[in-house]
């Protein structure tokens, strides 16, 4: 196959970021920068249980012992963190949180609106509940009500803390630990919301909930916390999705989600990840260093299912810890590079009980002058008798000036592991293209097409509303990239 | 239909096609022969439009109109349709998707309307039923997997759904076995009309025995030595090239 034609390739990089938009909504904010000081404002701000200022003030002190990691395949100039904003609120919602959709601030309802997630529960899509997050802050949960009446929970962290402080207690940083890496303490030090969700023995969760993360105000990085309790047998299919404004400077998300499925219990967490990835030039865009990391106990099932086209970085693992006998955990993963973004992104597989089982399909796909890099680990612990693994990694290149890079670890310790891995790498060459073509295919649609094939066995892991969302994402960040 | 007047080719500086002239009309079936080598394949690429091949001299005409500057899907839309020698595969599209893609976009050419699921569905299956194809065949990735002859036989298959006017069979007789050949022929023969012609690039007699063509054109380094009908092939059958040629 031949190489694309550089001169083609450039001329289609024109498609803009289309979340881009900025709002003006009165924020209110925590002085500057980071010390003790910020962290008692933010535990005082939010009315916490005293266990959450000693939790965050520990996080806060192992980060500041601790050094900004920079051994991922991806270039960042070291962050000044004195000079964020690490508490920003829509001042309507810091001051009185809305009681029912009807209180949200119609400001804040517009960005919702123009994000196509309407907070009015009519105009809902069925079978979906949203949590909305605005910079760090909840604004409005949908189908609360509905789901209370079986005994599930889904509400802002920061109302969990509130009304269920003694289950969050119990399970925050439970399996992702306070000091478990400088972003994950840092989270932990600074959060100020994100979703929580309980299900409750045997439930099986109706609809599909969903938190939608928009960054909004300057200068401030969002540090979301997602905590997600699935009990014996019961059942969860969780959404996220994330946009950004379209901003010079470089804006840090580092959030953090602990799962834990309990016996027979299953978690499906999907993510659709556009934050702004940056210009063409590579300037501005999200540092996305985000922690995901659940745990499966026996007989439980962890599937994390990711499309991530967007942020100008991606330092993200989601793992999952197999610590129950016949325990199952999943990766599905679509990483998208275009222009200047680089990702480097996997997953960790840790294998403790017995006949347990794990799956990672990952495909990269890198056009422009982007790097994408598949980085996992897969851990056979000496009790992990009869434990199984397949890994599938391939990458898609797209033009001659982007990168891809696999890295896959495998430790085994106990002799009866099975550890399968295949990585393929290939090109969209002129070859396929020309066939698309005579049969009528334009390049661009041949492109779309291509690429969905390629993901097919992603997508079809995502709900699907989301799977129509993600093919459309897809199309859009590599509008262009082939002439 | 198609009318190659004095066609002089290049790829990558190298002359391949050297006044090569040819005469197509509407309802014909014209079958070109010629050894390893030759252009055979050159010629269908270039109608088809594929980068890379400069025409330097000569002129296509397609139904009067010149098609050199147009884009290979153009002449897709315009009636120009190629069962390739080599179908590349496809992962992860089904054939459904794939001419969902293909039939839309001719659609589009024409100002109409999308087809919806319940009309494209009905058409692939009274075109796989031609091509005696499992109807499972359709939700399978678009060459992924397939045999040699199973691909041969999607091509055909992906031809009659679009209902092209010009068909270019490039060696579709190469790798199939017997029954498939004769599937594939039956298939061709059913798509003969008066308003369709086929160009039938072969090595071998064997497929004419099945379709017959109304004119044969031996290709020998570029260029059209002779010209005759069906028995012109079946003298090549008996001779080979080199003889045949001695002898014109």
């Amino acid at each position: 196959m031949q190489p694309i034609e550089e001169d083609v390739l450039a001329r289609h990089f024109s498609r803009e970021y289309e979340w881009g938009f900025e709002s003006d909504i009165e924020q209110e904010y925590a002085p500057k920068g980071l010390n003790e000081d910020v962290i008692e404002f933010i535990w005082t701000k939010k009315k916490e249980p005293p266990f959450m200022l000693d939790f965050r003030m520990r996080a806060y002190r192992a980060w500041r012992d601790m050094r900004e990691p920079h051994w991922l395949n991806a270039y960042y100039d070291p962050i000044d963190y004195q000079e964020a904003y690490y508490y920003a609120a829509p001042k309507s919602i810091s001051q009185n949180r809305p009681r029912s959709l009807e209180e949200v601030d119609p400001e804040i309802r517009r960005i919702f609106d123009r994000l196509g997630i309407p907070l009015h529960e009519q105009e809902i899509l069925a079978g979906i509940a949203v949590d909305a997050v605005l910079d760090s802050v909840s604004v409005a949960t949908t189908y609360k009500e509905k789901l209370a009446k079986m005994g599930i929970i889904f509400c802002p962290i920061s109302e969990a803390l509130e009304n269920y402080p003694d289950l969050v207690k119990r399970y925050l940083g439970s399996v992702v630990p306070y000091n478990d890496n400088f972003f994950a303490a840092l989270n932990s030090a600074v959060f100020s919301d994100g979703s929580f969700v309980y299900v409750p023995k045997g439930v099986k969760c109706p609809i599909e909930l969903s938190t939608y993360f928009r960054i909004n105000a300057r200068n401030t990085g969002q540090f979301e916390r997602t905590l997600i309790i699935a009990e014996e047998g019961s059942y969860v299919s969780y959404l996220e999705g994330c946009t950004a404004p379209r901003r010079s400077e470089h804006q840090l998300h580092a959030a953090v989600v602990e799962l834990i499925a309990l016996p027979n219990s299953y978690i499906k967490y999907s993510t659709v990840q556009n934050w702004y990835p940056g210009d063409k030039e590579g300037r501005g865009g999200v540092f996305n260093f985000v922690t995901k990391r659940g745990i499966a106990h026996e007989n439980a099932k962890i599937s994390w299912t990711q499309v991530e086209t967007g942020s100008a970085i991606t330092w993200k693992y989601p793992s999952v810890i197999l610590k129950g006998d016949n325990s199952i955990g999943e990766f599905y993963s679509v990483a998208v590079t275009n222009n200047y973004q680089q990702a480097d992104t996997g997953t960790k597989m840790i294998h403790i009980g017995r006949n347990t089982r794990s799956r990672i399909v990952s495909k990269g796909i890198s056009a422009g002058k982007s790097n994408n890099t598949y980085r996992g680990l897969v851990q056979v612990l000496p009790s992990a008798e009869n434990a199984r693994n397949f890994s599938q990694c391939d990458s898609l290149l797209i033009g001659n000036t982007c990168g891809a890079h696999t890295f896959p670890y495998v430790e085994v310790k106990n002799p009866s592991a099975i550890v399968e891995h295949e990585a393929t790498t290939s090109k969209i060459g002129e070859d396929i293209l020309f066939y698309c073509n005579q049969r009528g295919i334009p390049t661009q649609e041949a492109v779309e097409l291509i690429i969905n094939g390629y993901c097919q066995e992603v997508l079809a892991n995502l709900p699907l509303e989301f799977a129509v969302e993600a093919k459309k994402l897809l199309a859009i960040s590599l509008e262009g990239s082939v002439g | 239909m198609l009318t190659i007047q004095n066609l002089h080719v290049s790829v990558e500086g190298c002359p391949i096609l050297q006044g090569l002239n040819l005469e197509v009309k509407a309802g014909e079936v014209h079958a070109l022969m010629g050894p390893n080598g030759a252009g055979k394949s050159t010629l269908a690429a270039v109608l088809a439009g594929k980068e890379g091949y400069e025409i330097t001299e000569g002129e296509v005409l397609f139904e009067g109109r010149d098609i050199s500057e147009l884009s290979p899907e153009e002449r897709s839309h315009a009636g120009i349709f190629l069962a390739f020698q080599y179908p590349v595969e496809i992962p992860g599209v089904s054939m459904i998707q794939f001419l969902r893609a293909a039939l839309n976009a001719h659609r589009a050419a024409k100002q109409q309307e999308p087809l919806d699921t319940a009309e494209l569905m009905a058409l692939l299956r009274e075109k796989a039923a031609l091509l005696k194809l499992d109807p499972a065949f359709l939700s399978r990735s678009v060459n992924e997997g397939f045999s040699g002859g199973e691909r041969k036989r999607a091509e055909i298959f992906q031809m009659a759904v679009l209902e092209p006017k010009l068909c270019i069979l490039d060696e579709t007789d190469s790798g199939l076995d017997i029954d498939a050949l004769k599937i594939v022929s039956d298939a061709v023969n059913a798509l003969r009309s008066p308003t369709r012609a086929f160009l039938l690039i072969t090595h071998y007699y064997r497929l004419l025995q099945y379709i017959r063509p109304d004119v044969v054109h031996i290709l020998v380094e570029g260029r059209i030595m002779r010209s005759g009908g069906p028995e012109l092939a079946v003298e090549l059958e008996e001779k080979g090239y080199e003889a045949l040629l001695s002898t014109a």
